[in-house]
């Protein structure tokens, strides 16, 4: 099972799960102690991978939400997150996938340009979030905004499913990639 | 004195039998003679115990001499416990050097708490050069629980050490690691203590295995001790370009693409070691970086062989 499937599993109760995939794990690490801090009713759980395909003998719980994490600064970020979209499967990439790039606070030790992430975005449809996560205060603050949409992926916010957000997320951002 | 303490108190002292109680609280030498005669040892425990904790207050007893009583009712009880027992071991070329307990102990405990910060760590010394550790742990937001301690029983001549614990194995690995960054030769400040439990459990790592392969990699390469210190590093290449993309402008060139590169960081070997385990780099790094310490150079100059 090397491509990852949105609905290959069935969900666990009251249980939402996200997938932080990305090469510089102390940040995702934060991140993820980040969200766990929130208040939520769901139950959470938060999966912190290096790239994909992820291991093939565990057992774990289906995926709600992947967020792919490029940090702005290293080449080597982008090109690991730009390999691992390959092991996703197409239906992942109805609102269930979203882009969040870190690093743009600090533009000169940006090696990436914010347009070669947002030209990824677009490609792949889904939503691109900037963050500086060495700030503890964006950091919570993402953190808030990650684990809303995780409950609205897991499907736990009643009249909202993830397409209905995605499509409310690209309405706000579409009209300036036109450019591109 | 706290609710909780005295709560704690209550539990322990309620724990031991009457028939010890007089030999306990005379070893554990926090009350008075005069104090204990005070008190009748005939009556109902439950008022016996009320009794005993009302003294402790009055002499101000602290969390750590409620920890010491429960190292005491522990070692009366060591039989119904179950212990694993360890042996360390030194690595080749490491001399044996002298052991100091007060300064074992309070290395020990100032590695826990660096680790952790929710955690009380009591000492008890005992026979044949022993020491009884107790361990409460907890976890970033919560205060220890003192009533599922770990014990830790060092037995400073040997090699060997004792452990207990009333809660999930999860936290031995960390024990491990306080006794080997104590006996580690290298000063303390420089290791970095890498926690390979993660106290949420609801944060799962999914290459494991990956990051194990990293660390081993660097070590390997880089070892354990501090780098030397280097401030940078020159490459002046003179290689032909080369080029993935086919008809490229330059990659018909047949004269060599002159280029300098130079890495300059207040401590440039410590700054390479960390680029794997930050996720910067990919392990093992370039062998042109990675020699730096074994060729002695730090000028290169790179040709097309």
């Amino acid at each position: 099972m090397s491509v990852l499937r949105p609905l290959d599993k069935l969900p666990g109760l009251n249980t939402a799960t996200i997938l932080l995939v990305g090469t510089e794990d102390a940040l995702l690490q934060q991140l993820a102690e980040a969200m766990l801090k929130e208040d939520c009713t769901s139950e959470l759980k938060v999966h912190l991978a290096k790239s994909l395909p992820l291991p093939s003998n565990v057992n774990r719980p289906r995926i709600d939400l992947i967020v792919f994490v490029v940090n702005l600064h290293s080449k080597h970020s982008l090109r690991n997150v730009e390999e691992s979209l390959h092991r996703v499967d197409a239906t992942f990439f109805l609102g269930k996938v979203s882009f969040l790039a870190t690093g743009a606070g600090r533009e000169s030790h940006c090696s990436i340009h914010r347009n070669t992430v947002m030209k990824l975005a677009h490609t792949y449809r889904s939503p691109l979030l900037f963050c500086d996560l060495e700030i503890e205060d964006f950091r919570d603050t993402m953190a808030q905004r990650l684990v809303r949409m995780l409950q609205i992926c897991a499907g736990h916010v009643p009249n909202v499913s993830a397409l209905n957000l995605l499509s409310l997320l690209q309405s706000s951002e579409n009209p300036s990639l036109d450019d591109l | 004195m706290d609710e909780t303490v005295s709560e704690f108190f209550r539990r322990t002292i309620l724990k031991i039998p009457l028939t010890e109680m007089m030999t306990i609280l005379k070893t554990w030498n926090f009350l008075s003679e005069n104090q204990l005669q005070t008190v009748n040892f005939r009556q109902r425990k439950e008022s016996l115990v009320q009794d005993l904790v009302l003294l402790c207050e009055e002499n101000h007893a602290s969390l750590n001499d409620a920890a010491l009583l429960d190292i005491i009712y522990t070692q009366f009880h060591r039989h119904q416990k179950v212990w694993d027992v360890f042996q360390m071991s030194k690595g080749p070329g490491e001399d044996t050097d002298l052991f100091d307990m007060e300064q074992f102990k309070s290395s020990f405990k100032k590695i826990l708490k660096r680790a952790l910060k929710n955690v009380t760590v009591s000492f008890r010394d005992a026979e044949e050069n022993a020491v009884w550790i107790r361990i409460a742990w907890g976890t970033q937001y919560r205060k220890p629980n003192q009533y599922k301690p770990a014990y830790v029983v060092y037995y400073s001549q040997t090699p060997y050490a004792f452990t207990s614990s009333s809660q999930l194995k999860s936290n031995l690995p960390l024990l491990g690691q306080t006794f080997e960054t104590h006996n580690s030769t290298t000063p303390l400040q420089e290791r970095s203590l890498e926690l390979d439990i993660n106290m949420d459990s609801r944060i799962i790592h999914e290459n494991k295995t990956e990051k194990e392969r990293v660390q081993r990699v660097t070590q390997e390469i880089f070892g354990d001790y501090p780098q030397p210190r280097l401030e940078f590093a020159q490459y002046k290449l003179e290689t032909k370009f080369k080029s993935d993309l086919n008809g490229g402008i330059l990659a018909e060139r047949e004269e060599p693409l002159r280029c300098l590169v130079k890495f300059s960081s207040p401590h440039l070997l410590e700054a390479l070691k960390s680029l794997a385990p930050a996720g910067i780099a990919d392990a093992p790094l370039s062998p042109l970086l990675t020699c730096i310490p074994n060729k002695g150079m730090n000028y290169f100059k790179i040709r097309d062989k």
